[in-house]
């Protein structure tokens, strides 16, 4: 991720490192030694996934496995509905990915290069819609999930995920800087509007939409408040809300618990991680800067 | 260009937006103008009810506990927006004095914990305060003189959790803060080592005026986030006293999902949704002031 920050600090200290420098030292190593404090939460709970149940509450402090254990994750998927739950997610969270992405583009493709009655009142829409607080929304959500039968179903639990209005507004935005010269040049060779949108500007912005699509499935599986109002029933949650349900019924189980986890993180903790650049794009992107 | 082609392409664009505009209208203007309507009623979450007019917004006015779930909200506000962008503005500064791989593998430390699900968060935090075993009790002790069951002491409760939600999502300020200070001409700080600046002064008077519009922009983005606060106080709520600890989001989940008043809630969610709206015509007053990027 080098090209985020290549700031001008280190020049400073550059020009000053013909001598020995103590401050630069004492300062790296504060940011490392901080960086260590911060991510210790997150190792712990991965060091007592590890250990048997026992070993997680033995006393003083054991910052190692004694091994490698894997009884706690083996037995999260062997008596739990975490399978199910997990299916269920990647249901859910790639067809919010998928469907929203889609229409967002094919929404600010038609606003930024197509003419038509009501363009500029759907785009103050958008841009107003920012604003607004979906939780505010929940009851009504319900009430009409309800009315459509929708209420513990995949359907349901997709359909209030898929407002998108920042996926648009950066879709909007890149497609206006498109030369128009493409545009037209390929309308002259006989293109139809669909191919020059699946065929040109998606292809061509890839990197945004593949951006989009990694936060956006980020969002939808991470998402707790919806589905945990709309799957009542335990075989139609969510990974990201069932875990809690393990922890009612393991009790004090750390090991065990943590162990569901770390599974119920593996996916987008896997995604950023592979993903690095296109996550902090995505997110300067939504924020309104340019990245 | 011929009335037909006009035609054809309203027609290109009615096909392209359908999708979106339906969802939007389905899920979000509806939604929205039915709020306002069920807020003048007396109603269960499903069924009809009966129009009483204002009366369920003069019983919020006088219900203490939507009171109660204002204090909590702005109280948890202030203990996470401003200290939340002060640390992500040091920790910032503090990774973009490194280069390479170790600023890829420091950066990663401090990002990770935003992109976990809030639950995993919970988990966590459950897990390291926990009373007997927690290892986070190994620091309380010596500051409160004993072991704190944190979820269950009133004092302790809205400052950890907002200290937790510090940690869980100061990625996203980390990263605007890092684009912010990119953004800085290096030439600045070459011209400042020459003259002999001191780190202080450098931060005074270049890098600190320089990224003040990324610092309104994350406190602006943070305090509208935080105030739609529910998951964290929710879960670590259960099962203590949660009607003390009661924030906006939760009194509208409470009224409507455990108490089937429908139409009150829905009077509450018309208060989150007026405070919001709110806030943010503010913040966008706020970044076309400063010539902003809308």
């Amino acid at each position: 991720m080098t090209d985020i920050v290549s700031t001008a600090p280190i020049q400073i200290a550059g020009s000053r490192r013909r001598y020995f420098d103590p401050g630069y030292w004492i300062l790296n190593l504060l940011t490392v030694a901080f960086a260590a404090i911060w991510f210790f939460p997150v190792y712990w709970a991965l060091a007592t996934s590890f250990k048997t149940d026992d070993e997680a509450v033995r006393a003083g402090v054991n910052l190692l496995p004694e091994s490698i254990h894997l009884d706690g994750y083996a037995f999260v998927i062997q008596n739990s509905n975490l399978p199910i739950w997990y299916v269920n997610s990647i249901i859910t969270s790639v067809a919010v990915t998928v469907l929203a992405v889609v229409m967002a583009a094919c929404a600010g493709y038609a606003i930024s290069q197509l003419k038509f009655p009501g363009r500029k009142l759907l785009w103050y829409l958008i841009l107003g819609s920012f604003m607004v607080p979906v939780s505010a929304l929940i009851v009504n959500h319900f009430i009409i999930i309800a009315d459509v039968k929708l209420l513990n179903t995949h359907a349901g639990i997709v359909l209030p995920m898929l407002i998108s209005p920042v996926t648009v507004i950066v879709y909007k935005n890149f497609f206006d800087s498109m030369p128009r010269e493409y545009r037209e040049a390929a309308l002259i060779d006989g293109a139809n509007e669909f191919q020059l949108l699946f065929r040109m500007f998606i292809p061509m912005n890839w990197g945004v939409t593949t951006a989009l699509a990694i936060i956006t499935f980020i969002g939808a599986w991470n998402s707790f408040l919806w589905p945990f109002l709309v799957a009542q029933n335990e075989r139609m949650m969510t990974v990201t809300v069932g875990i809690t349900a393990v922890q009612d019924t393991f009790g004090v189980a750390y090991a065990r618990v943590l162990s569901g986890a770390v599974l119920a993180s593996l996916p987008v903790a896997l995604a950023y991680l592979i993903f690095q650049r296109k996550v902090t794009q995505a997110i300067t992107l939504s924020a309104g800067i340019k990245g | 260009m011929t009335t037909k082609n006009r035609r054809s392409e309203y027609l290109v664009a009615a096909v392209l937006v359908a999708p979106f505009v339906l969802i939007f209208g389905w899920m979000f203007i509806y939604p929205t103008l039915q709020m306002l309507q069920l807020s003048f009623t007396k109603s269960p979450l499903i069924g009809a009810g009966t129009w009483v007019g204002f009366d369920n917004y003069i019983k919020m006015f006088n219900d203490k506990q939507f009171w109660t779930a204002i204090w909590n909200t702005s109280y948890f506000v202030l203990l996470t927006v401003v200290p939340g962008t002060a640390a992500a503005m040091i920790i910032a500064l503090m990774v973009s004095r490194l280069n390479g791989w170790v600023q890829s593998i420091i950066l990663a430390a401090f990002f990770l914990p935003y992109i976990l699900p809030v639950t995993v968060v919970y988990l966590i935090w459950d897990w390291m305060l926990n009373l007997q075993f927690g290892i986070a009790q190994f620091i309380i002790e010596p500051f409160a003189g004993k072991r704190v069951n944190v979820w269950r002491t009133l004092p302790w409760f809205m400052p950890m959790a907002a200290l937790l939600t510090i940690w869980w999502t100061n990625g996203f300020s980390i990263l605007l803060f890092l684009a912010g200070l990119r953004n800085i001409p290096r030439e600045l700080y070459e011209a400042a080592a020459l003259d002999g600046a001191t780190r202080w002064q450098v931060f005074r008077s270049i890098t600190w005026p320089l990224i003040w519009p990324v610092t309104v922009l994350c406190l602006t983005i943070q305090l509208i986030l935080q105030l739609k606060i529910f998951d964290q106080v929710y879960l670590f709520a259960q099962g203590g006293r949660t009607q003390a600890t009661m924030v906006l989001v939760q009194l509208i989940y409470e009224q409507a999902f455990q108490k089937n008043a429908g139409g009150y809630a829905a009077t509450i969610a018309v208060a989150l949704f007026v405070i919001v709206v709110g806030f943010s015509l503010l913040q966008f007053q706020l970044l076309r002031t400063r010539g902003g990027n809308k």
